[in-house]
């Protein structure tokens, strides 16, 4: 690029290119290009802006002094304030727990059955669960809590192991055949039909009892056969009637809601292959207040039932 | 190459156009007549409702604040006398808007810019301080003197007495303000221990500023650069508009009283009856000059009128040199012809549809006040689950109910369902036991009722639509009623 010294641009002492005049009509000079009698005129940035385009470049470098700013092979430059986008965020995670720590504690002193004699702690409570159960419960309960097969639906009236709020805390904190708790609620049905303690037809005459005292069927000459069946092998757990047994789990078989279903082929299925659901213990992963938290949730969707007078022993 | 281009120089304005205009300071003169007392009682009324408004008092019971015209944003509420406005019932506001937008309009094309004339805040505010200006500093001429002396103590002395005043004003215009939004006896208390909300400090900081900005300095020049509303007119004045007219048939050639003399006796052309003595410019609150035509800065404010009078009052001639004038009178005028008569000039179709549009939309706003409900019910049906069986066969399903009691006491009401048979609704902090058909509750004085409401559809009920109802139950009897769905299980039961 050829830079003409002479003519133009001496008086103000900047190198002009060639070409480059004082336009007489506006008092400034061209930069020398011309296209088809068209030229251009070197005006000066307005002070103005070139003063922000100052200011902006001084704030670009006490940034980049004060901030995470340029990149490298393992991370940017840490900044002297030692800001990161984590740290800010782990600062407001605890500063929200510091505004929940007060009823936290009055939550962690509460014995779970007073819990939900106590409308404000109640409440925060059931909000805290309704949290926590999001984050812990609904990839096997449902996001509305209403279960599917083989995971319980929480807002009905049919609980296996006991819908007070007591028990539903204990069989949170220890979980239901959970290998790591020794305290976990345990039991387990047999395999009757795949271990060959019924035969089949005896299996079938099960079911059809089943079916009866569940009001699905009328009586057989099968169901009656199962009875006498089901009196020998299932009534210890089932009870005579089949109204189930918290104390081991036991579903109640004479009602309308069927943990993995109520027709003659899952009911068939179940008694020859048996099942044995498995919850964690949340006790172990979650703290002691979010499980106390998730009972009173659990509790208040519908299917809680009152604190029973006397005391449950596995308490 | 290097001559100038003579293309480009021709277009160079040698003595280019300043785009900024300076302002020229505006000093009215005082002036007495019909118009400047009627521009005293507006402005003394429009003082006073402003700053007396906030400490009416309504008594509205022991539920309900007692301030007669209350704008509660901390509670959502808007009170106005025996009038009580809930967030969702905000068209009522936007309708007032409308009415006034309109009211604007239907004044406009008939008496012109009354309102820029006369009750605009910012022509109340600077008639106020331009009036402080003459107590301090004098008349007209006195301020101009003023402007122009040199900076001495004594004129620091009354530039500061000035402002301070200025300042007080502002000060109460500001603080007025907030009263409208708390309770003004308690907020005024607080404010003044210094233990009032932030906001309310914020708040009349910055009113005090732009009063005292607005209403000190820069005056005309909000209603000349600033202000809309001035080129809305623009679309909303026509031929039969009521404007400041200088009528220049009668007053054209302008001339002094010794030039009407000279010229009489020389037996040249008779001057007209203007004698130029610029009373009209120099009480202008603005600071035009009415006799080059009507023009954006003229407000309508009629105080050219009054200097106009006097004048003519004085060398004997006929008063309204300077009057209201319709442009189409002003045509009429000028050509010999009577008046267009006052009726006629007022009765024509826009004004006509102005007045139906906003008549029509009041007589809306008080219908609708007057049947509206305050006693309403809304449900919203738990998704998921939509239903729950129940061991007993029987189904469940889960509503939030909401029930808005909007009067200022609590209310007894019922709440019943129809549409599935046998059905009993429980709340959440009820025994499943204790469900039945109709449920009966207090809601609170002003107050949404939130419950959450179970409903127990017995064995076999088919999943159908529910109705639900409210039934107020004291003398007024009011009542509301929601669709809702009963969901279940297809075939459910046997």
């Amino acid at each position: 690029m050829a830079h003409d010294h002479g003519a133009a641009g001496t008086e103000t002492g900047h190198a002009k290119q060639h070409g480059a005049r004082l336009d007489e009509a506006t008092g400034t000079h061209t930069v020398g290009h011309e296209w088809d009698g068209i030229e251009e005129l070197d005006t000066p940035l307005p002070r103005w802006w070139l003063i922000l385009f100052y200011i902006c470049i001084a704030f670009a470098v006490v940034y980049v002094i004060l901030y995470p700013a340029l990149p490298g092979l393992r991370g940017a430059t840490p900044g002297v304030l030692g800001w990161t986008s984590r740290g800010a965020l782990a600062t407001e995670i605890k500063t929200a727990d510091a505004s929940h720590a007060a009823v936290r504690a009055a939550i962690a002193q509460t014995p779970v059955e007073d819990l939900i004699r106590n409308p404000t702690l109640q409440r925060a409570a059931i909000e805290g669960g309704r949290a926590a159960f999001k984050q812990n419960c609904v990839q096997c309960h449902g996001a509305g809590a209403a279960g599917g097969k083989g995971y319980p639906n929480l807002n009905d009236d049919d609980w296996l192991w006991g819908g007070d709020i007591g028990a539903i805390y204990q069989t949170l904190q220890h979980g239901i055949r959970y290998p790591g708790d020794d305290q976990t609620r345990t039991s387990l049905m047999p395999s009757f039909g795949r271990d060959g303690i019924l035969t089949p037809a005896q299996v079938q005459d099960v079911v059809s009892h089943v079916r009866v005292i569940s009001k699905q069927d009328p009586a057989s000459a099968s169901s009656q056969r199962g009875a006498v069946i089901f009196a020998q092998n299932c009534a210890v757990c089932h009870g005579a009637n089949g109204e189930g047994g918290r104390t081991v789990g036991a579903p109640r078989l004479n009602d309308a809601i069927w943990l993995y279903g109520g027709d003659r082929a899952a009911i068939t299925n179940t008694v020859t292959n048996a099942h044995a659901g498995v919850m964690p213990a949340w006790g172990q992963r979650l703290d002691p207040v979010t499980v106390k938290m998730l009972a009173a949730y659990v509790h208040s969707l519908g299917g809680g039932e009152a604190t029973p007078t006397v005391p449950v022993a596995a308490r | 190459m290097n001559a100038p281009d003579p293309r480009l120089v021709a277009r160079t304005d040698p003595d280019p156009v300043q785009l900024y205009a300076r302002r020229v300071p505006v000093f009215p003169r005082k002036v007495d007549g019909p118009f400047r007392r009627f521009k005293w009682a507006v402005m003394a009324l429009c003082l006073i409702v402003y700053w007396g408004t906030p400490w009416l008092r309504w008594n509205r019971g022991e539920w309900a604040p007692h301030q007669a015209v209350l704008i509660d944003l901390a509670h959502r509420r808007f009170y106005m006398f025996a009038i009580e406005i809930w967030p969702h019932e905000f068209y009522f506001v936007a309708g007032l808007l409308i009415m006034a937008g309109i009211g604007l309009f239907l004044v406009t094309s008939v008496v012109g810019r009354a309102w820029c004339g006369y009750a605009c805040p910012q022509t109340v505010w600077t008639d106020l301080f331009q009036h402080v200006d003459r107590l301090i500093d004098g008349d007209r001429n006195a301020q101009l003197r003023m402007q122009k002396a040199p900076w001495t103590a004594g004129k620091l002395a009354r530039r500061l007495l000035k402002w301070a005043i200025w300042l007080g004003i502002s000060f109460m215009t500001g603080g007025a303000w907030i009263f409208y939004f708390a309770d003004a006896p308690t907020l005024q208390r607080a404010f003044w221990t210094g233990t009032a909300d932030p906001v309310a400090y914020a708040t009349v900081g910055v009113l005090t500023l732009t009063t005292f900005v607005l209403g000190g300095f820069m005056r005309e020049q909000v209603c000349v650069y600033m202000c809309p509303w001035p080129r809305i007119q623009s679309a909303m004045l026509d031929e039969k508009s009521l404007l400041v007219t200088y009528k220049h048939w009668r007053g054209e050639p302008r001339g002094s009283l010794k030039t009407a003399q000279r010229h009489l006796e020389t037996g040249l052309a008779p001057v007209g009856d203007c004698i130029d003595c610029h009373q009209c410019a120099a009480v202008c609150p603005t600071g035009i000059d009415i006799r080059e035509g009507a023009q954006i800065g003229c407000i309508t404010c009629g105080l050219c009128i009054d200097a106009c009078d006097s004048a003519m009052a004085q060398v004997g001639r006929p008063r309204g040199l300077i009057d209201y004038c319709t442009l189409e009178d002003a045509t009429r005028e000028a050509h010999g012809e009577a008046d267009t008569p006052v009726l006629k000039t007022i009765l024509r179709p826009r004004t006509l549809i102005y007045f139906a549009v906003w008549a029509g939309i009041g007589a809306g706003l008080l219908f609708m006040l007057g049947t509206r409900t305050r006693l309403t019910l809304s449900v919203a049906k738990d998704r998921n689950p939509e239903f729950v069986q129940l061991s007993g066969g029987a189904a469940r399903d889960g509503f939030t109910v909401k029930v808005r009691n909007m009067e200022d006491r609590p209310r007894p009401v019922t709440l019943t369902t129809s549409g599935v048979p046998g059905a009993l609704i429980y709340t959440d902090d009820m025994d499943e036991h204790g469900a039945r058909g109709t449920l009966a509750m207090s809601v609170p004085a002003d107050t949404t009722l939130r419950l959450r409401l179970y409903m127990l559809g017995p064995v076999g009920t088919k999943p159908g639509p529910v109705l639900f109802q409210l039934k107020a139950g004291d003398r007024e009897q009011g009542h509301d009623q929601v669709r809702s769905t009963f969901s279940n299980a297809e075939g459910n039961g046997q």
